[in-house]
């Protein structure tokens, strides 16, 4: 059979298709205007954002919500950088992920030509991997490679930076059927010898706490979690990538531990003689001082990635491998008759009795009440956070039941990333009700995207926790810098609700505790993009706190 | 302390940038590096002398792992091992001088490669004891330039650094 000829933008869509991508979430420039020539006959649904950083947030919205790699785009040069903070957002937190960027022409590459970045160089250190396309008819083996990388192992972005000549070279197109690449083959499968050790180490523990993270959510390993739980009646605490991967509501969920956990989290992790750790890299937000954590227990790290085992603190078991393996693996070694844990679970109890998560409740609307009540009027949405209190207040007050329905930045902890990746949330799964708990400063990032939302017609509703104030930065001026507000008042931000009426989108505003469920209830109901003006109390803190360098079982209450 | 990692890697443009880069980036030393093509044209092999102690050493063989165009990684510190550097010095000589350079370079068995009026260029093999304890020696008739490869190593017997992952 001959191989049909095609121009270099051609089988760029051609291998797309390959890859079964339904949606590219992009903006047109010079250097891609063949790739968008393409585009406009193409059978994959295009969304034309307003900021190329909010293309990178949206594929990356639409990855984690639906477990699929997502797909960005945007010319060389500017638009290329615009992308960065997206995809280093998108490699802290391992979203599989494929950014494609125009590039000047092959001759032109080197020579500072109008609209050059070398975007290749800039993204090495924040991409799993990156390409520069120097023959056209390596574009469909650098694409099928490129999503087998960003999808496999521990998943992450990958770039692939297209000449604008590469795009129109003729080549005949075959699609590979397999990768070769000699130096990347993850291991999946836990070894056994480790796996046996690890069981009799977790059937001898009195006091074993787990400690769960987004991996779990990222090999779909939450049943295994439950199940290994339950079978040893260990307490579960979840890293804030983790907050979707352990039911908040079960009795054995302890909540989020380290610098905003519940206290209760973190005097078990403190106080326990074993912490399983599964999908989690011990970021210094989870430890607190490195030197005073767990120092009682015994660890067992499962990673897929090696290079997390041992990196921030001492692990006594090391297992490599895909988190489900891994627990599949261990469930078969627990005998329920064995464990000793019955003590531990009444201390744990007693804890969290005695150091609830709790708010003032008294007549002012504070952050915290809105959060409950979207939990108690929307318990099946997929909450998408900014960063700062927002996103903290996020992960104590709403009840998580389900993997993939809570989508914050954690590792970067980028401002701005919420909206557009709700945006992508909302493409993927268009049957939920998707909300991002925002800040005011946050939201005024990328509040542009209000236009891609109305003109694409996604129904996302932020809900604005409007303080007027850089809120976790002015927590910190408060706490550490004797109350000298340095920067942090956002006075004079824009009135949110004629925003969204000038973006032909619904604006709503509470000011009262009464108004709350009203305007939540009219927000799902109208299905068109929202915004809601929560006016919070302005001083508000996230509370409990771990100060900086402190041990994690120095947790304080905040008024 | 120093240790000597091989590394395979593709023989590709850039792959040299991302090795350095994650060095730079990672907070790793890099006391020296060496690169060049094996017995596969598709295959370069880095020899690669990093300062640490063994959790650096643990943590850069595993972040170079990572790499997709790293193939394998070894640390043959503590093998027994070959290990080779090649330095050229240029020596400032007058005639009263030149005869007792050669000399020393004599019982170096080192080399001779150029002769100048006021210079020569001495080309001298050897472990990095052997290239210092030259240099030393060769100091005091003024080094105007000098250039070494690094290190490159290699196992001893029938011992080879494997040429895939795992």
């Amino acid at each position: 059979m001959t191989k049909p000829k095609m121009t270099g933008a051609k089988a760029v869509i051609e291998s797309l298709y390959q890859e079964n991508v339904e949606v590219i979430f992009g903006y047109p420039g010079g250097t891609v205007l063949p790739l968008y020539d393409e585009i406009y006959d193409a059978d994959i649904r295009h969304i034309l954002v307003r900021h190329e950083q909010a293309a990178a947030h949206a594929a990356d919205g639409y990855a984690r919500a639906t477990g699929k790699a997502g797909v960005c785009l945007a010319t060389s040069g500017p638009g290329a950088t615009n992308l960065v903070t997206g995809i280093a957002t998108a490699y802290m937190d391992s979203v599989p992920m494929v950014a494609l960027t125009g590039q000047v022409p092959r001759s032109l590459i080197g020579n500072d030509a109008f609209q050059e970045a070398n975007i290749t160089g800039i993204t090495l250190p924040i991409t799993k991997h990156n390409y520069l396309v120097n023959d056209a008819r390596d574009i469909p083996m650098t694409i099928k490679e490129a999503f087998y990388i960003a999808r496999t192992g521990r998943p992450g972005p990958v770039l692939i930076d297209l000449p604008k000549d590469t795009q129109t070279e003729i080549i005949e197109f075959e699609y590979p059927q397999e990768v070769k690449l000699r130096g990347y083959k993850p291991t999946y499968t836990g070894n056994e010898q480790q796996i046996k050790r690890a069981a009799s180490l977790i059937l001898k523990a009195e006091k074993p706490v787990i400690y769960a993270g987004g991996g779990i959510v990222i090999s779909g390993a939450c049943d295994e979690l439950c199940a290994l739980a339950e079978g040893i009646m260990a307490p579960v605490t979840t890293t804030l990538m983790g907050m979707d991967a352990f039911p908040s509501g079960h009795p054995l969920s302890i909540g989020m531990l380290g610098m905003h956990g519940t206290r209760y989290a973190n005097y078990a992790v403190q106080e326990s003689d074993l912490i399983i750790a599964a999908g989690v890299r011990f970021d210094d937000r989870v430890t607190g001082k490195i030197s005073a954590f767990a120092q009682n227990a015994k660890i067992i790290h499962i990673d897929i990635d090696p290079a997390e085992i041992g990196k921030n603190v001492r692990v006594d078991l090391p297992i490599v491998g895909d988190a489900k393996n891994v627990l599949k693996g261990l469930l078969k070694y627990i005998k329920q008759e064995q464990v000793r844990t019955d003590a531990w679970n009444k201390k744990i109890e007693t804890w969290k009795k005695e150091y609830p998560l709790s708010y003032r409740k008294d007549d002012l609307l504070r952050p915290q009440f809105v959060v409950e009540q979207i939990s108690e009027v929307c318990p099946d949405a997929v909450i998408v956070t900014e960063v700062g209190q927002n996103q903290m207040w996020a992960a104590q007050f709403f009840n998580y039941r389900n993997p993939r329905t809570f989508i914050s930045s954690g590792g970067l902890g980028t401002m701005g990333y919420g909206f557009p990746a709700s945006i992508g949330v909302k493409v993927g799964k268009p049957e939920s009700t998707v909300i991002d708990i925002a800040g005011d400063g946050s939201f005024q990032m990328n509040s542009q995207e209000l236009a891609t939302a109305v003109q694409n017609d996604i129904p996302v509703i932020v809900a604005i926790l409007n303080n007027g104030f850089l809120g976790m930065v002015r927590q910190w001026q408060e706490l550490f810098f004797n109350r000298r507000y340095s920067q942090t008042c956002l006075d004079g931000s824009v009135d949110f609700v004629k925003l969204a009426d000038a973006y032909g989108a619904l604006g709503l505003r509470a000011t009262k505790k009464g108004e709350v469920r009203d305007v939540i209830d009219e927000a799902v109901k109208s299905e068109r993009p929202v915004v809601i003006d929560f006016v919070v109390e302005r001083e508000e803190n996230v509370s409990p706190m771990v100060p900086a360098g402190a041990a994690i079982n120095e947790i304080l209450d905040l008024e | 302390m120093k240790h000597t990692v091989a590394v395979l890697v593709e023989n590709r443009p850039g792959v040299l940038t991302r090795v350095a880069g994650l060095f730079s980036r990672r907070g790793f030393n890099i006391e020296s590096l060496a690169v060049g093509i094996t017995e596969n044209p598709d295959t370069s092999r880095m020899t690669i002398v990093v300062n640490g102690d063994d959790h650096v050493l643990e943590q850069v063989m595993k972040q170079l792992n990572k790499l997709i165009d790293v193939i394998r990684v070894s640390d043959i510190s503590h093998d027994e091992t070959v290990h080779r550097e090649l330095a050229l010095i240029k020596v400032g000589v007058d005639s009263s001088t030149r005869a007792e350079v050669m000399q020393i370079v004599d019982v170096f068995r080192a080399k001779i490669v150029d002769v100048g009026v006021r210079s020569i260029v001495v080309e001298v093999t050897g472990d990095e004891s052997k290239i210092n304890a030259m240099e030393q020696l060769l100091r005091q008739f003024g080094i105007k330039e000098m250039v070494r490869t690094g290190k490159i190593a290699m196992n001893r017997g029938a011992k080879v650094v494997q040429k895939d992952k795992r």
